[in-house]
């Protein structure tokens, strides 16, 4: 992409293709021979990270098209078939879910270096024009495909984001309309969302190509923001570049196999466990993290139209950057005050993040102004003042200077930049659980789960007795739709054979039909049977349970959670700890009190528990000791009988955990191995360039 | 710095080399498995692929019905007298897929013939009581079965094959 080629072939067959399509002097003249900065830093290599998220993406996305139906009554129920059913489908649900978030924490840094680097500046103002784009087409396409799955974020968030196209005048309604494909979010809706979410990775990836094509065109930036001279600034792309990007992509793709394997619903929310509900809004709506600054900017300002105006220009401002920061010196090295200032903004964009995960009251309101005007000055006053009244420091001859000046005085900003980052990023993410800051609920008490950890397993006994509690207590008002009969014999499940898993569903009576007559009969359960709910539908539950509906428990433990506060949760994205759901309902379990407190109003036909939001619950007591008889002498008591429904409930819930930690330790060994070599073989090919 | 390589003196910084290529080669061809893998049928269609069990007291002589197993249509036809006799009294040996009447039937049940109702040509579905052999015959190419299911005449180049079922009882099979 730079020019005419000097690559020529000497294999015939090489040479008859060359002279008709010239496509491998194109690869070789953009990927081998293309002239790399030789003192660029790691931060460069976020542009070979994010091309591979993008192909990771897309794979795992065309896959998972294999198996997903977008309708609003089997979406959720499909993407739970994709976890529970298909082979490896939970390792490749994890990865196109938790690869979205990579691809945003990819793009940041992107940005961020562009940004601190000057990479904007002439002649690269299309270059990064492109990424805008790129970058508004990613937040399209991840908000699409957050819809997806039709858990309640999914449809709520959708709710919220298309109205905001109703504040345009005249015509918002008539969009928001056209938008849904009907009078409110629906299946048209679900449906023209895949056909987009399938459409934008490929929009994205061709530019990508422009975007790539620029950047041949212009060349890189580098730390000292010099351009080439000579050919000692130089090094060609291969080797040199692809095995530190190499390098880079393997410590990135450790630090992704960590989500996938142990952490995989850390940066999701618990309410998207809950199927969509057109009729209840969940009380705390917040988009993903990646959206949050965003949206604290939307928030902040009280006006609808004008909110929507400052959040869409807060993204389309960094277009204009090239013209509003007109200062000759590109890298902020040499630039003492653009320097504070942007590490200033940094700060500004990570605390507008964590206002968007908070309620919008209070003085987080006054925060979020004060925070959303500082967001506007960085562009509109900082870099336009700074570029006229900053000296800036002077910058080295050449490249090779700045690599000369560089020996001895090694990278570690690097590295503990990388650690402030983790820690901010994680700040980030965890504000979104900060957002459900639980109003009248008592935080449960932490428990000690044989599942929990990297090495955790489920405990047969406990999965074997709390199928028991489930079938003799809570199967006469929860149903427990996503689990089957044959799933009791899978791997990692609770130990039944087949034929056990068999005899255990002939004691059902399952419907089945119709049959040659036209008629529904009922037959005994066979494996492939799924456990029969115990109500027809929502409405005959509500009638039969005062009102309340009885949720379906096969997800209730990675469906329910709780805010584990500020620092717990930088502290569980090492310790693994995701144990909320089931801490919450082993507390719920034991949670009743007899007498409310004094001054509790508890509604009639509801019972006072201390750990349910809001205290009062529809459900009565449910439990009460000796009620199930265990044949393996383990305590009859309510504490035993909620420890073992819960870590059956957390199986149902997660029926291939065991699987997942197994094949992330195995994951972990290979990539450990292979960034070990990667980094050893990237040192000898560089220790003749410096 | 003695770096310089040859074919008979491998250096470390080869052996370096092929290993970290050898061993992210090793990575992208694991990684290739599940991608592939997810496409095999899954777990429920699996299960769902389980033993069926036919009632065979509604079937009367003479008549056939067509079940279906595995999403494949399974032909059970009750046979007459005369369709078993047709069936037995050929030459096996001239038959394009030689195979007896005796080994497509279960010993004792000679009137039940059960057969996968899928030609073996490319996958229509014959008609039963249909062609110059009163077995199936298959509309889209032409291929004619008799009574026991064998190919007669016509494209296909093989039998209807027998899925594998057994009598639990006496008006009752079990497919698969």
């Amino acid at each position: 992409m730079s020019g005419p080629s000097d690559y020529q072939p000497t294999n015939p067959a090489l040479k008859w293709i060359e002279r008709r399509l010239p496509i491998l002097g194109l690869m070789h003249s953009s990927f081998v021979a293309y002239p790399t900065p030789r003192n660029l830093n790691y931060w460069w290599t976020f542009g070979a990270i994010l091309s591979m998220m993008l192909a990771l993406q897309i794979v795992t996305g065309v896959i998972m098209a294999m198996h997903y139906t977008p309708h609003v009554d089997m979406a959720f129920k499909s993407v739970e078939s994709i976890v529970r059913d298909v082979n490896y489908g939970w390792l490749l649900r994890n990865m196109h879910a938790s690869g979205a978030s990579m691809f945003f924490i990819a793009v940041y840094i992107h940005m961020f270096r562009g940004l601190y680097y000057g990479s904007y500046k002439e002649p690269r103002e299309i270059l990064w024009i492109l990424g805008v784009i790129i970058y508004l087409l990613m937040m399209a396409t991840g908000f699409m495909g957050y819809v997806l799955p039709w858990g309640q974020m999914s449809f709520w968030g959708d709710t919220v984001i298309t109205n905001l196209f109703s504040a345009i005048p005249y015509v918002g309604d008539s969009i928001v309309t056209l938008l849904w494909g009907g009078y409110s979010v629906g299946n048209p809706t679900l449906n023209r969302f895949f056909s987009l979410h399938y459409l934008l990775p490929f929009v994205i990836a061709g530019v990508v190509v422009l975007h790539v094509w620029a950047l041949h065109v212009a060349g890189q930036n580098n730390p000292a923001g010099v351009e080439p001279k000579t050919e000692k600034d130089t090094v060609p792309f291969t080797p040199y570049a692809t095995m530190k990007d190499a390098f880079g992509v393997s410590c990135f793709l450790l630090f992704f196999a960590w989500f996938i394997f142990y952490m995989p619903n850390y940066l999701g929310d618990a309410e998207n466990y809950i199927p969509a509900n057109p009729g209840v809004t969940p009380a705390h709506i917040v988009p993903e993290w990646y959206y949050l600054p965003f949206y604290a900017i939307l928030r902040s300002i009280p006006d609808k139209l004008a909110g929507v105006v400052a959040m869409f220009g807060a993204i389309l401002i960094l277009a204009f950057l090239p013209w509003l920061d007109s200062a000759k010196t590109k890298s902020s090295k040499y630039r003492p005050l653009a320097k504070q200032f942007f590490w200033i903004f940094v700060v500004v964009c990570l605390l507008l993040g964590w206002l968007g995960g908070k309620p919008a009251e209070g003085i987080y309101v006054i925060a979020g102004r004060v925070l959303t005007f500082c967001y506007f000055a960085y562009f509109l006053i900082v870099l336009p003042v700074l570029s006229r009244i900053e000296t800036p420091r002077p910058v080295p001859n050449s490249i090779a200077d700045d690599v000369l000046a560089k020996t001895g005085s090694k990278s570690t900003p690097m590295v503990s930049s990388v650690i402030a980052l983790a820690v901010a990023g994680a700040l980030f993410a965890g504000s979104v659980q900060d957002a459900r800051a639980a109003e009248g609920q008592e935080i449960p008490p932490s428990q000690k789960w044989s599942f929990a950890g990297p090495f955790g397993t489920f405990d047969r006994g406990a999965l074997q007795r709390g199928l028991k509690v489930y079938k003799e207590v809570c199967a006469s008002c929860h149903s427990l739709s996503y689990v089957a009969f044959r799933n009791l014999a899978d791997a990692g499940g609770p130990g039944f054979s087949p034929a056990q898993a068999a005899a255990f569903a002939a004691e059902y009576q399952i419907k089945d039909g119709p049959n040659d007559a036209g008629d529904m009969f009922e037959r005994p359960g066979r494996p492939a049977d799924y456990f029969p709910s115990p109500f027809p539908n929502e409405q005959a539950a509500r009638a039969a349970n005062g009102g309340a509906y009885p949720p379906d428990l096969s997800l209730i433990n990675k469906a329910r959670s709780y805010p584990r506060g500020f620092p717990m949760f930088i502290v569980d994205l090492f310790t693994q700890f995701q144990e909320q759901g089931p801490n919450y309902v082993s507390a719920l379990m034991q949670g009743y009190v007899e007498t409310p407190p004094a001054g509790f109003a508890l509604p009639e036909g509801s019972y006072y528990n201390k750990y349910f939001p809001g205290h009062a619950i529809k459900m009565p007591n449910p439990l009460s000791d000796g009620q199930v008889t265990y044949d393996d002498g383990s305590p009859a008591t309510v504490a035993q009988y909620s420890k073992d429904v819960t870590t059956f409930l957390m199986w149902t819930a997660e029926p291939h955990m065991e699987a997942r930690k197994k094949l992330g330790l195995q994951v972990f060994v290979f990539l450990i191995l292979l960034t070990g070599l990667l980094y050893f073989t990237k040192k000898k090919i560089w220790a003749d360039a410096h | 710095m003695t770096t310089a390589s040859s074919p008979d003196h491998p250096t470390r910084r080869d052996f370096l080399f092929v290993a970290t290529g050898s061993v992210a080669a090793v990575g992208a061809a694991a990684a290739l498995v599940p991608l592939v893998l997810q496409m095999n049928p899954d777990a429920s269609t699996i299960a769902a692929g389980a033993p069926i069990e036919v009632d065979l007291t509604p079937i009367a002589e003479g008549q056939d019905i067509k079940v279906f197993w595995r999403g494949k249509p399974i032909f059970v036809s009750h046979r007459t007298k005369k369709q078993i006799e047709d069936a037995r009294n050929v030459t096996v040996a001239s038959l394009p897929d030689p195979e007896s009447d005796d080994a497509r039937v279960k010993p004792g049940k000679d009137q039940w013939l059960v057969v996968i109702g899928i030609c073996t040509h490319l996958g229509c579905i014959p008609i039963a009581h249909e062609g110059q052999y009163d077995g199936f015959f298959c509309p889209c190419h032409g291929s004619v079965y008799d009574t026991s299911g064998r190919i007669r005449s016509g494209p296909a180049p093989t039998n209807l094959p027998v899925p594998p079922y057994q009598f639990v009882s006496d008006t009752k099979i079990q497919i698969g």
